[in-house]
């Protein structure tokens, strides 16, 4: 095993992996990422490989199974270069035939390519699909060359070349200048700046000071810290390593969820690594920097992603936040001077450090620099993982690269930053994305979940959704976040189910405002935007729900009710056969009816229906 | 539970109240649940007194205190598969199967639980059946997939 002792070594290892990419005629990038594995990427892997084995092709085709390349909705897919060719929802029984027809012969299966869902065409090369031109892609494009498993692949991309010149004579005052110069601010959701971060706690005094990677990635809709982990995950360890000499610090740890298992197994995997080949220890480089870094899972407490929740659920307890008046970089995990930054947040620290400040603020707004990966999903065509420079409107997101309304209903918002974020309205979409914009809109860039909700998503829902969710995961701690929320809940409850009074509308604006001046750490702070967004921009549909008893979107349960529309109806029966609360009757052929009082309202019938027969009033 | 795992688990911890959570993250993914017996042991071994471990297996989601079923069908119900309809799914098991989330079927052949997110939004609403994860699920879908759980121990037991 070649220990890494110098820059030169890492040089070494980049000629051997050249040379031996080289030798193949082609190559085919397989992902299997979480999502990748849901769509049953794992077993098209088997199948290629046996595939090229028995054609005897391991020699001539190189595959290279990566993590995430960010088109989620098109997977399994397979990336063939040259030539940038993509194929999309690849199964394992097609894997004979794209071998022998594409890998032997060179021939491009139509049948495969995108089919673009705006214009229909086929698409043969990755690079000219709507959903990648408007893309930016900085952190995601790294991921084709890198098989996770694999340091060499990394340190072939240039990998731990930033580090290298680092330690070989850039003084930490240097680096933290530099990352200042950058302009880079926190990606996990308040934007704070990176280098300021580090400056205090570079000054901090004391000789124990620890860096933390945040992949607590709670926020749900938000999926790129995942992604980032899995598929790059040297990536994320050599931008902790920056930052701990930076700031003189010795121990890191990766605080990942442990509903992302194959993100702890990759982390761990690559900290074994570099262990192995010296880039974690001792002496690293032959410098005198020591560092090593440790996973830590978390256990399933949204609260976790705050900074000293988190830092003390490293520690083994209960993981409560704490009043943030002694701030984490001169006290935090046990009580040292700690730098806590988020994956996406160390992903973008080597190439800042190999490419300088510039090259970095090149791209991005005056106040916002460089790209944002953001976790496109909800009601449009094209979902997956979008990296666009800051500063991207979000109409660009949401129409070119998402290809606009999914079932032909019409956007009404965008929900960003997760629980702590807002909804932003279709009217508001030439907005560009970057920390502050957002902000002054009434929501918040989050960690970059962009969920976007149509005509048949009710707002009232929305919220009474998030504050279900945050009464769930407050910990408890401050009376205004664990009673507000809840009092809040109970309001936005009656509305929904068709007994709220006008003046409870002014009441909940004004505990929103309360709890947000009054709550304890992060959490509570936010929780009352996903309300405050909603009474701002969607009060209508508050009061058809109050004034009206009505739900325009057709989602609140107590204020609908289901029938059948005769016209529509075949009398097929599935639906009758399906309901579980039998309150479906008809005889075979017959038009079908739906006992109002049994119903349960439970939508089980309208994903059942093939003829759209069941209507919603 | 064998004493011998609990050993292997706790090999390098000893004595580092600091590794409760994963001592008891890894006992929780070992056995399906904290048994009581285990959690005395840890206790004693890593050197936190018993009120404080059962305070961390309350606060965290992850553990359980009960046994689980041998099928765990976890409801993805992040936001992005709440706009496409999760909230169908959680009725679609409760008239199925007549439980809340969080239980257990009285055979112990399935625990329904429900997540907050998987990060698996682009493909939802997902439902992870054991370890693998199913996209696009529907209520039919779920429907065969618990009727299959289900039906496995039948043929089993005529087996």
């Amino acid at each position: 095993m070649p220990r890494v002792s110098h820059a030169k070594d890492l040089e070494i290892i980049r000629t051997q992996v050249d040379g031996k990419r080289n030798r193949a005629r082609l190559e085919m990038v397989i992902p299997n990422g979480t999502c990748c594995q849901a769509s049953g990427s794992a077993a098209l892997i088997d199948a290629v490989r046996a595939e090229l084995a028995r054609q005897g092709l391991l020699q001539d085709v190189a595959l290279r199974v990566t993590g995430c390349l960010g088109f989620c909705e098109q997977e399994p897919v397979i990336l063939i270069e040259p030539g940038n060719i993509l194929y999309c929802h690849v199964a394992a029984k097609d894997a004979a035939e794209i071998v022998s027809r594409t890998a032997q012969k060179g021939e491009i299966l139509e049948q495969f390519l995108f089919a673009d869902p705006v214009s229909g065409k086929r698409i043969q090369m990755e690079s000219d699909i709507p959903f990648y031109k408007a893309q930016t892609r900085q952190l995601i494009r790294m991921h084709r060359f890198v098989d996770p498993f694999s340091i060499d692949d990394y340190i072939a991309t240039g990998g731990y070349k930033a580090i290298a010149k680092v330690l070989a004579g850039v003084k930490p005052e240097e680096i933290i200048a530099e990352v200042k110069a950058a302009g880079l601010r926190g990606r996990g959701g308040a934007g704070f700046p990176t280098g300021r971060k580090w400056e205090e706690a570079h000054e901090a005094p004391g000789d124990e000071k620890y860096v933390i990677c945040n992949a607590d990635e709670g926020d749900p809709g938000a999926y790129m810290d995942r992604c980032l982990l899995e598929a790059n995950p040297h990536e994320v360890l050599e931008g902790m390593m920056i930052g701990a000499y930076a700031v003189g610090a010795n121990k890191g740890y990766i605080y990942v969820r442990r509903e992302y298992p194959l993100a702890v197994k990759h982390a761990r995997i690559a900290i074994g690594q570099a262990r192995e080949y010296g880039l974690l220890g001792d002496n690293i480089l032959g410098s005198n920097f020591c560092f090593d870094v440790e996973v830590a899972r978390g256990g399933g407490a949204f609260v976790c992603g705050e900074s000293t929740a988190l830092m003390t659920s490293i520690e083994g307890k209960v993981g409560e936040p704490r009043a943030k008046d002694v701030h984490t970089v001169k006290e935090g995990l046990w009580n040292r001077p700690t730098v806590l930054n988020n994956v996406e947040t160390w992903a973008n620290v080597p190439s800042i450090m190999l490419n300088g400040a510039k090259w970095f603020a090149s791209r991005g707004t005056d106040s916002s620099k460089g790209t944002k990966i953001l976790a496109l999903t909800g009601q449009v065509k094209n979902t997956g993982l979008v990296e666009v420079a800051m500063g991207t409107p979000i109409r660009t997101i949401v129409y070119d690269i998402g290809g606009g309304p999914k079932n032909g209903n019409k956007i009404k918002a965008v929900q960003t930053g997760g629980p702590s974020g807002g909804c932003i309205p279709e009217r508001l979409f030439d907005l560009p994305v970057d920390f502050d914009a957002l902000w002054d809109a009434g929501s918040m860039m989050g960690s970059g979940g962009m969920v976007v909700m149509d005509d048949k998503t009710c707002m009232v829902d929305v919220a009474r959704y998030f504050l279900k969710f945050l009464q769930d995961e407050s910990c408890g701690k401050c009376v205004p976040c664990r009673v507000g929320i809840d009092r809040m809940l109970e309001i936005v409850t009656d509305i929904a189910e068709g007994h709220g009074r006008p003046e409870q509308i002014p009441l909940l604006q004004e505990l929103a405002e309360t709890v947000a001046e009054a709550s304890l750490c992060g959490l509570g702070k936010s929780a009352p935007n996903p309300v405050l967004s909603t009474l701002r921009y969607f009060i209508d549909e508050y009061t058809a729900h109050v004034h009206g008893r009505q739900c325009p979107a057709g989602v609140c349960k107590a204020l609908i009710t289901y029938a059948i529309d005769a016209e529509k109806c075949t009398g097929c029966g599935v639906c009758l056969k399906s309901c579980p609360h039998d309150s479906i009757t008809g005889e075979k052929k017959k038009v079908h009816i739906i006992d109002a009082g049994l119903c349960q309202k439970c939508g089980i019938c309208i994903s059942e229906c093939k003829f759209d027969a069941i209507t919603v009033k | 539970m064998a004493m011998m795992n609990l050993d292997s688990i706790l090999e390098g911890r000893r004595s580092q109240p600091h590794m409760l959570v994963e001592v008891m993250l890894d006992l929780q993914d070992q056995e399906g649940y904290l048994p009581e017996e285990a959690l005395k042991t840890v206790s004693k071994e890593l050197g936190v007194p018993l009120i404080d471990v059962y305070r961390v297996a309350h606060f965290y989601k992850a553990f359980s205190l009960k046994p689980r079923g041998k099928n765990v069908i976890t409801i993805c119900t992040g936001t992005a598969c709440h706009v496409r309809g999760s909230d169908l799914l959680v009725n679609q098991v409760k008239g199925q199967l007549g439980i809340e989330p969080g239980d257990t079927t009285p055979d112990g052949q399935i625990t329904v639980e429900c997540v907050n997110c998987v990060g698996a939004c682009a493909l939802g609403p997902i439902v992870v059946h054991n370890e693998s994860y199913c996209k696009n699920m529907t209520p039919g879908k779920l429907r065969k997939k618990i009727d299959k759980a289900a039906g496995v121990k039948k043929e089993k037991k005529h087996a």
